[in-house]
């Protein structure tokens, strides 16, 4: 087992490998795409624009390697922009394709009704039960910092939904419920968020 | 829904925790990194360090501290204090920063908080703003409130907004480290005048003073400092008062 933490020049990995280590979990991170060949885990972090994010994606070769590591049937976490990326389709600052692993796209949080970004603590109610879910409180909050909101083409597809005046997914998968995208923070959301980390990590390959 | 969040702020000197009044008189309130563990352990919301000399050789000391801290307080951390470029921000952030708060070169370094923002995303830029009363105006100063800037609160709010800013962290010199409340007021103020989510700091002497911050106002968190380092009051203790008040508080 080891856990590969995607490095593609958006933002700072070292709150997830952090995370892994706190838990003892083998970890390493993805520099290039033959880093894929060691790895059973695949998290894909990051924050910022989701343009910018599926350039530098596509400009070192990840695109591929995640389609290609994806096909193996393997485990892939992404959290915030990284669970945004497995779109379809973004919309941030302009329109561009995303990784296309669940139906649906990204969109910006409607401004006129609340504050944005949406920061801060918050909780998740159960759509569809996932063992990514497995001895995590689900009335405790995690940690959200986002503006966009991923909106699933299909409820089978939601984990679970936040409430910010309006629901939104908060965790979402793909049909063959091996790739989860997580819109809060695990890493920085204390023991509960802690907990679905070890979760993915005992996923099985 | 959005809970209210509980930011203690810890002040640097030096690599030391200290905490004075009005920026002013500093005490010695011990090491930064135990206070983080024990915050940790008391499930805080976030957790904001701010350098209050920033020299270049105090710097280096603070990545140090956020290095220790984020390898074992899983949760948001913020660091203030003398970030003036993007590479400062760039190595706080690989060092285990989530967020920086930028105060006084927000007022002369326009291309900074834009740089920064389209780089690290606008949810790491706080523009941090000090304040005093003066004549029924409120004044912004900064340099730590040495330096008293020309600009309006008003306009300094809607001119972060719109270069970049992803939340305000406010503070009254006046009520800093006084114990006696924060200024609603100027809570209010701010908050109509962003659209962007507030941090309030400056005043918190007891969890009324929370409570009555929270329900009065609009505020998405309030930072404190003394209220924490004088006296038996604990986050957990503050945590169970607002909770009986029904405020919204994180579940654990």
């Amino acid at each position: 087992m080891m856990v590969g933490v995607l490095d593609y020049g958006m933002g700072n990995l070292s709150s997830v490998t952090n995370a892994l280590e706190y838990l003892g979990v083998e970890n390493c991170i993805i520099h290039n795409t033959s880093d894929f060949n060691i790895i059973s885990h695949l998290i894909i972090p990051g924050v910022g624009s989701f343009a910018k994010a599926m350039e530098n994606l596509n400009d070192r070769g990840f695109v591929d390697a995640i389609t290609s590591f994806n096909s193996k049937g393997l485990p892939i976490l992404g959290i915030c922009l990284g669970m945004q990326l497995l779109a379809e389709k973004g919309t941030e600052p302009y329109e561009c394709a995303g990784l296309g692993l669940i139906k649906g796209s990204v969109e910006i949080f409607p401004e006129n009704s609340v504050r944005v970004p949406h920061v801060g603590w918050n909780g998740i109610k159960l759509v569809n039960d996932h063992p990514i879910l497995e001895d995590v409180k689900q009335t405790a909050d995690f940690y959200f910092v986002h503006s966009y909101q991923f909106r699933v083409a299909s409820n089978n597809n939601i984990i679970s939904t936040t409430d910010y005046g309006f629901e939104f997914p908060s965790i979402v998968m793909n049909d063959d419920r091996n790739v989860i995208g997580i819109q809060f923070h695990p890493e920085k959301s204390q023991k509960q968020g802690l907990q679905i980390l070890t979760n993915f990590s005992k996923t099985n390959a | 829904m959005l809970k209210q969040r509980l930011i203690p702020t810890l002040l640097l000197r030096n690599g030391r925790m200290v905490k004075g009044k009005q920026f002013d008189n500093y005490r010695d309130t011990g090491d930064p990194v135990s206070a983080a563990r024990i915050y940790n352990a008391q499930y805080v919301d976030e957790l904001a360090f701010i350098d209050i000399d920033a020299t270049n050789e105090s710097r280096a000391t603070n990545k140090e501290i956020i290095l220790k801290v984020s390898k074992e307080c899983f949760m948001p951390l913020t660091i203030g204090g003398g970030i003036n470029s993007v590479d400062t921000i760039r190595e706080l952030l690989l060092v285990g920063a989530d967020k920086v708060i930028i105060n006084t070169a927000a007022y002369t370094d326009e291309n900074l908080i834009k740089e920064s923002s389209e780089m690290f995303g606008k949810q790491c830029i706080i523009i941090g703003i000090d304040v005093k009363l003066e004549e029924n105006q409120y004044v912004l100063y900064k340099n730590s409130g040495r330096i008293r800037c020309d600009i309006s609160l008003k306009d300094h709010l809607k001119k972060m907004e719109s270069i970049g800013a992803g939340e305000f962290f406010i503070n009254n010199i006046s009520q800093d480290g006084m114990m006696d409340g924060y200024d609603i007021d100027l809570i209010n103020l701010v908050n109509n005048n962003t659209r962007l989510p507030v941090i309030a700091c400056g005043g918190a002497g007891n969890f009324k003073h929370l409570a009555d911050a929270y329900t009065q106002t609009v505020v998405s968190g309030l930072a404190m400092a003394s209220i924490f380092h004088f006296g038996d009051n604990n986050p957990i203790r503050a945590r169970a008062f607002l909770k009986n008040n029904k405020i919204q508080i994180k579940e654990i």
